[in-house]
């Protein structure tokens, strides 16, 4: 048996070893890649950044633990600058399993904005976020496309109470919010379908500001939204949350990560060329034969 | 870290690996953390479902009053209505009746399919046919970076490809001369939008991975040998236990499968499967 043959035969574990051990290379390795934003992350930015103190901007929470990977680091870089520049956050969990994403996210959230910071040249004292002043959590309900279409009349409509059992009425930033035209922004964190039924249902028919935050997985179908004006902006997987957090000037997770993307992509490149290579060269001497 | 956070952290740390495990084979622990994962997430919807919907908007609206008395005393008794249809549904578990459970799903079939029809169209089809519709922008062709989206080029290619691709989904004119290159070009326009997919895909995968190493080190490896007292005020020297312990089961379960796996050298006849 040659080398060819050997290759296309390679038990895919030998591969699986490879990627674990490069990428705990680049882990451990004290190097850094340099960010490039792209323009679709830097609209979103530059929106949130424009905003006025006081003015809301709703984060719809819609991916489950199995996202988180790809999909907390957008949550907490742009909460973080959106709470650092005072503005309110309403949040709402569509997925079966987002509720308990958006209440992690906020205690972390919590505790990080205690500390003063510096992003951007601009100090920020630590502050205490209030919930009900700050932020409202009007939690889950099923079946996405029913709930946003209603949100669009009034929250109170399917949410008569925050995620904690509050009336709406009695939260002090909800009372004179009711639906869609009494926020500046809204984004999309989603690992699923519900990014369409936010896309038709919600911007197609109330016409508000559009922003997404996506798994990588399903980025490249929304950019035809991005070219028809429907999106606002677009940030793809951990790519994505990087560039957010080089913007926001907050390294997290996702800029970190993204050490270990550039040794894992290339390997993984490399592997595609030997497998080509060795199918295309196996392929040519059976013909031969 | 409280140790009893650290035990839980500990667990999580165990069905990350137990997880990876499945990379080399299936696995009891594999399943185990398997069933635990579909069994927890079950659970926790129907908790979910039930605090979160069922209780806030339709029981209390209908408990204005005594709970016994339910829709009687209540200010909102149409609410009464999604109730029984609600009920009607679970008439699927009977032969008999399941015929009841098709008047609540008509219904909500025909709402949804009433209000996606109309937003689908106008939000999918046409805005998007509008969008490949709008002049080129020849006044910044080649935009403020490579193929910005917006710019000329971008726009004239996605017009271009769009076509092509259409082209290529042609079957009632064979794919020679003219006609098969542009066909040829739509081909290598959907090579293109895949490859893209793909190359997205590889980095949602990697970053998965990339998660559970950060994981694994801050939140579990980090914690259990943070013996200083800064970050970790609660420190305990069971967390160092705990944190060998796990790798012991994992060490256990592969030394266990070595020896299986010289065994099955000495047995040629009785090869094992390599695929996982």
């Amino acid at each position: 048996m040659n080398f060819f043959s050997k290759l296309m035969q390679l038990d895919r574990r030998w591969v699986y070893l490879l990627l674990v051990i490069v990428c705990l290379s680049a882990y451990y390795a004290d190097f850094t890649v340099p960010t490039i934003v792209e323009n679709e992350t830097k609209a979103i930015y530059d929106f949130i950044e424009a905003l006025e103190p006081g003015e809301i901007i709703f984060v719809a929470v819609d991916y489950d633990p199995s996202s988180q990977a790809e999909l907390h680091p957008m949550t907490y870089a742009l909460v973080e600058h959106a709470f650092r520049k005072d503005l309110k956050v309403i949040f709402t969990a569509l997925s079966q399993n987002g509720p308990g994403m958006v209440d992690q996210a906020l205690r972390d959230l919590t505790d990080s904005l205690k500390l003063p910071k510096t992003y951007n040249g601009i100090f920020y004292e630590g502050k205490e976020i209030v919930n009900g002043v700050d932020y409202t959590f009007l939690g889950y309900k099923p079946y996405y496309a029913i709930v946003i279409t209603a949100m669009g009349q009034d929250y109170r409509i399917l949410f008569p109470s925050d995620y904690y059992g509050t009336p709406l009425d009695s939260i002090p930033m909800m009372k004179r919010v009711h639906n869609y035209d009494d926020i500046s922004l809204l984004v999309d964190i989603s690992s699923g379908s519900i990014t369409d039924a936010w896309i038709s249902y919600g911007q197609g028919k109330f016409d508000f500001p559009l922003a997404l935050g996506l798994t990588g997985v399903m980025t490249a179908q929304y950019y035809p939204f991005l070219q028809s004006k429907q999106i606002m902006g677009l940030m793809g997987g951990l790519l994505g949350a990087a560039q957010y957090e080089h913007l926001a000037d907050n390294p997290g997770l996702a800029k970190d990560g993204m050490r270990v993307q550039l040794p894992a992509h290339l390997l993984i490149i490399l592997f595609i060329i030997i497998g080509n290579v060795g199918y295309l060269v196996t392929r040519y001497r059976e013909r031969k034969i | 870290m409280e140790f009893t956070t650290f035990l839980w952290t500990t667990f999580a740390a165990f069905l990350t690996l137990a997880v990876f495990s499945f990379l080399y084979k299936d696995n009891p622990m594999y399943k185990f953390a398997e069933h635990l994962f579909v069994g927890v997430s079950a659970g926790y919807f129907v908790i979910i479902l039930w605090h979160g919907a069922l209780v806030p908007n339709l029981f209390k609206k209908l408990a204005d009053g005594d709970w016994y008395l339910l829709w009687l005393n209540a200010s909102e008794w149409w609410y009464f209505v999604p109730f029984i249809l609600g009920v009607m549904m679970f008439a699927r578990f009977f032969k008999k009746s399941s015929w009841i459970s098709r008047w609540p799903l008509a219904m909500y079939i025909g709402i949804s399919t009433g209000l996606a029809i109309p937003l689908e169209m106008a939000n999918r089809v046409n805005r998007q046919l509008w969008a490949m519709m709008e002049p080129i922008n020849w006044s910044s062709f080649w935009g403020e970076r490579y193929l910005d989206i917006g710019s000329g080029y971008s726009e004239l290619l996605i017009f271009v490809g769009t076509i092509a691709a259409l082209v290529y989904f042609f079957f009632s004119k064979a794919h020679t001369g003219a006609f098969g290159a542009v066909a040829k070009f739509g081909i290598w326009t959907l090579m293109l939008g895949f490859g893209a997919s793909f190359g997205f895909t590889v980095m949602a995968r990697i970053s998965l991975f990339i998660n559970r190493i950060q994981f694994l080190d801050i939140n579990w490896g980090q914690a259990a040998f943070d013996a200083s007292g800064t970050a970790n005020e609660n420190y305990h020297a069971g967390f160092q236990a705990l944190f060998w312990a796990v790798w012991l089961i994992f060490l256990v379960y592969a030394v266990f499968e070595f020896k299986k796996y010289l065994n099955s050298k000495d047995k040629p006849s009785q090869p094992e499967s390599t695929q996982a």
